[in-house]
């Protein structure tokens, strides 16, 4: 027997895995059917199990705490941001001395310093910057963001690592489960999502509360408000006055940007009789700033790493899968079973192969997506992503672009960048998507003569 | 249920390995959308699209010359910006041509309810050509980002018309001048 494997089997001995062998290795009344209770499931969480943990800020400290005491040692942790002074009261595996220095590196380095055996490793770089070979190592993904754009791109990215069987059937096996956690003040949530089997981000993208704007006429005109005197500020005269010059976007991390727009709401609200602007509410209304509450966090993570273990081990079922929690007045949380969309953009694109000659033009391509039984489209509208650049190769129904991408119509596909396996991306009244189609090139039937 | 514990045992270990041909870019979830968008964007015959980038579908200018009402005649470019949080954010519509009307500050923002606080995920890039197409057919006084114009055209609609003239005319109304706009 390898010595690794003696070494985790002892360590798998130890009492302090006494409770959660409790839940592995009986059954019980909650277990799932098929669950089959054994020790090799520990060693599962111990030795194979990869979780990535996205955010390493109030979420994701409290993620990667109860994840690493539950056994789970091969644990990756991205985030981009560095730790600032204001995250210290509830972010608690930075102290002072770390300001400024990268969240993911820090949690991982305290971590890893005071659970034996875990082995945790840091990412300080943006999600967008790891690639589909990096997140297709992982058996989970578990996720504490604040923004719903690296929520979509991160659900995008699950998605992509999908595989179908021939029968257009998923392939389970390529899934990795997402559980997402998010909190705002006193209320938060969590969920479970299977790419391709249950409802993703972008199937209930409109149950994200829209950004609170105010009409721009109030802000303009009659304003009540202390915070429409700061938009008018953000939104009018920070682009009229142009105080940085160059046109320089008002960023709400800049304390002289801050100010500035603070000074400015000031003379507003006088002008109008309105009182308390301040300049914790300046900050608040240009970075749209909700307090963060450590017991919400700690309550969601909590949640969160429940699901994450029961997904590994399948000792329980899991959610089904949104639980919204509400903290405000006692403690209230509603779970239900958000639907899967069957016309989400993101899940329900499963991509389709064409099959085309290789010395074919983007006509023919053209002509199959409005003849193919398959298709039988209108007007498709077809782009690609070549270099991780957009490229329009024609579209009908606009005339400016149609003018200047007509000529593509007679060229080559391999002279305007496609390649064999290239994905195409075709919009038509037909479908209520944009589909992702693969250009799959057939071999040359007279070089096959040839050989 | 996914049996992920059975599953991963049979999965071979694919560490850091990108396969050939994986590694093309993924569109993002806002170009899909957009994408769809553009191919069904049906325009009202005073409607024109502008794309600088036939590749750049996120930045566009839509040209409106309506054909009544107080603007007949006129010719009045909008910049829009898609987000790369389109569709949960609205785009960004600025009017680049200078118009005296109620709805719309001389420094091109526009006072539109599904540009901002009204906005809703189902809506499109169609349903804003249409909003403001309809700006421009029906000045609305009551929400005024022009107070001045809103103002006269309350009070005085003859004189409101007459201004509206001179400004796409070319000319100052008040303290504000305006270049020529008539097509």
């Amino acid at each position: 027997m390898a010595s690794g494997e003696n070494q985790s089997s002892s360590d798998n001995q130890q009492r302090r895995w006494h409770h959660i062998r409790k839940l592995l290795e009986r059954s019980g009344p909650f277990c799932h059917p098929d669950f089959e209770p054994s020790p090799e499931i520990l060693d599962f969480i111990m030795d194979s199990c990869k979780v990535l943990i996205v955010g390493a800020g109030g979420l994701g400290c409290e993620l990667l705490k109860d994840l690493a005491l539950m056994g789970f040692k091969k644990l990756h942790v991205v985030d981009m941001d560095t730790i600032e002074l204001s995250n210290l009261n509830r972010q608690f595996l930075f102290r002072k001395n770390d300001i400024g220095l990268s969240k993911a590196k820090c949690a991982v380095e305290f971590v890893n310093k005071r659970v034996p055996g875990c082995e945790a490793v840091a990412h300080h770089c943006p999600i967008q910057d790891l690639d589909e070979g990096f997140y297709r190592q992982f058996h989970i993904v578990v996720c504490g963001l604040d923004s719903i754009v690296a929520r979509r791109w991160l659900n995008g990215m699950l998605m992509s690592l999908l595989q179908y069987n021939d029968d257009r059937s998923l392939d389970q096996s390529s899934v990795i489960p997402l559980v997402d956690g998010g909190t705002e003040g006193f209320k938060g949530n969590a969920r479970v999502i299977l790419p391709g089997m249950s409802a993703c981000i972008e199937c209930t993208l409109d149950l994200y509360p829209p950004q609170k704007t105010f009409p721009l006429c109030t802000i303009a005109n009659t304003p009540r408000l202390p915070e429409h005197c700061i938009e008018y500020v953000k939104v009018i005269q920070w682009a009229k006055e142009n105080p940085w010059g160059n046109n320089t976007a008002l960023d709400g991390d800049d304390p002289q940007h801050v100010a500035w727009v603070f000074e400015k709401a000031q003379d507003r609200a006088v002008k109008h009789g309105i009182s308390n602007v301040t300049y914790r509410l300046t900050q608040g209304v240009l970075k749209n700033i909700i307090p963060a509450v450590a017991s919400t966090n700690a309550a969601i993570a909590a949640c969160c790493a429940t699901e994450v273990f029961k997904l590994a081990s399948s000792c329980c079922a899991n959610m089904n899968n949104y639980m919204v929690m509400n903290m405000a007045d006692g403690v209230y949380t509603y779970t239900f079973n958000a639907e899967k969309r069957p016309d989400c953009v993101a899940c329900s694109n499963s991509t389709r192969i064409v099959e085309i000659e290789p010395d074919a033009t983007l006509q023919m391509i053209y002509d199959k997506l409005c003849e193919d039984p398959v298709f039988m489209m209108k007007s498709p509208g077809i782009t690609t992503v070549i270099n991780g650049r957009n490229k329009t190769l024609y579209m009908s129904s606009i005339k400016s672009i149609e003018e200047r991408t007509r000529d593509n119509l007679k060229k080559k596909i391999t002279d305007l960048g496609l390649y064999n396996g290239v994905d195409i991306l075709v919009a038509d009244v037909t479908t209520p998507n944009t589909i992702t189609i693969k250009l799959k090139f057939l071999e040359n039937q007279d070089v096959e003569m040839a050989r | 249920m996914i049996k992920l514990f059975s599953l991963k045992q049979q999965k071979k270990d694919e560490e850091g390995s990108a396969r050939a041909g994986g590694s093309q870019k993924k569109a993002s979830a806002a170009q899909l959308r957009i994408t769809k968008d553009l191919n069904e964007l049906n325009l009202p015959k005073t409607c024109n699209t502008e794309f600088p980038d036939p590749d750049d579908l996120l930045n566009f200018k839509l040209i409106i010359c309506p054909d009544e009402g107080f603007y007949r005649g006129g010719r009045f470019i909008f910049s829009f910006k898609v987000g790369p949080n389109y569709p949960h954010e609205p785009p960004k519509v600025k009017c680049e041509t200078a118009v005296y009307h109620p709805n719309i500050d001389l420094e091109g923002n526009v006072c539109l309810n599904i540009l901002r606080e009204d906005w809703k995920p189902v809506l499109t890039v169609n349903s804003i050509v249409y909003g403001l197409q309809y700006l421009f057919l029906e000045p609305n006084p009551e929400d005024p980002l022009n107070k001045e114009a809103a103002d006269e055209l309350q009070s005085n609609r003859r004189l409101f018309e007459q201004h509206v003239q001179r400004a796409n005319a070319r000319g100052y109304v008040g303290s504000s001048y305006f270049e020529r706009c008539l097509k």
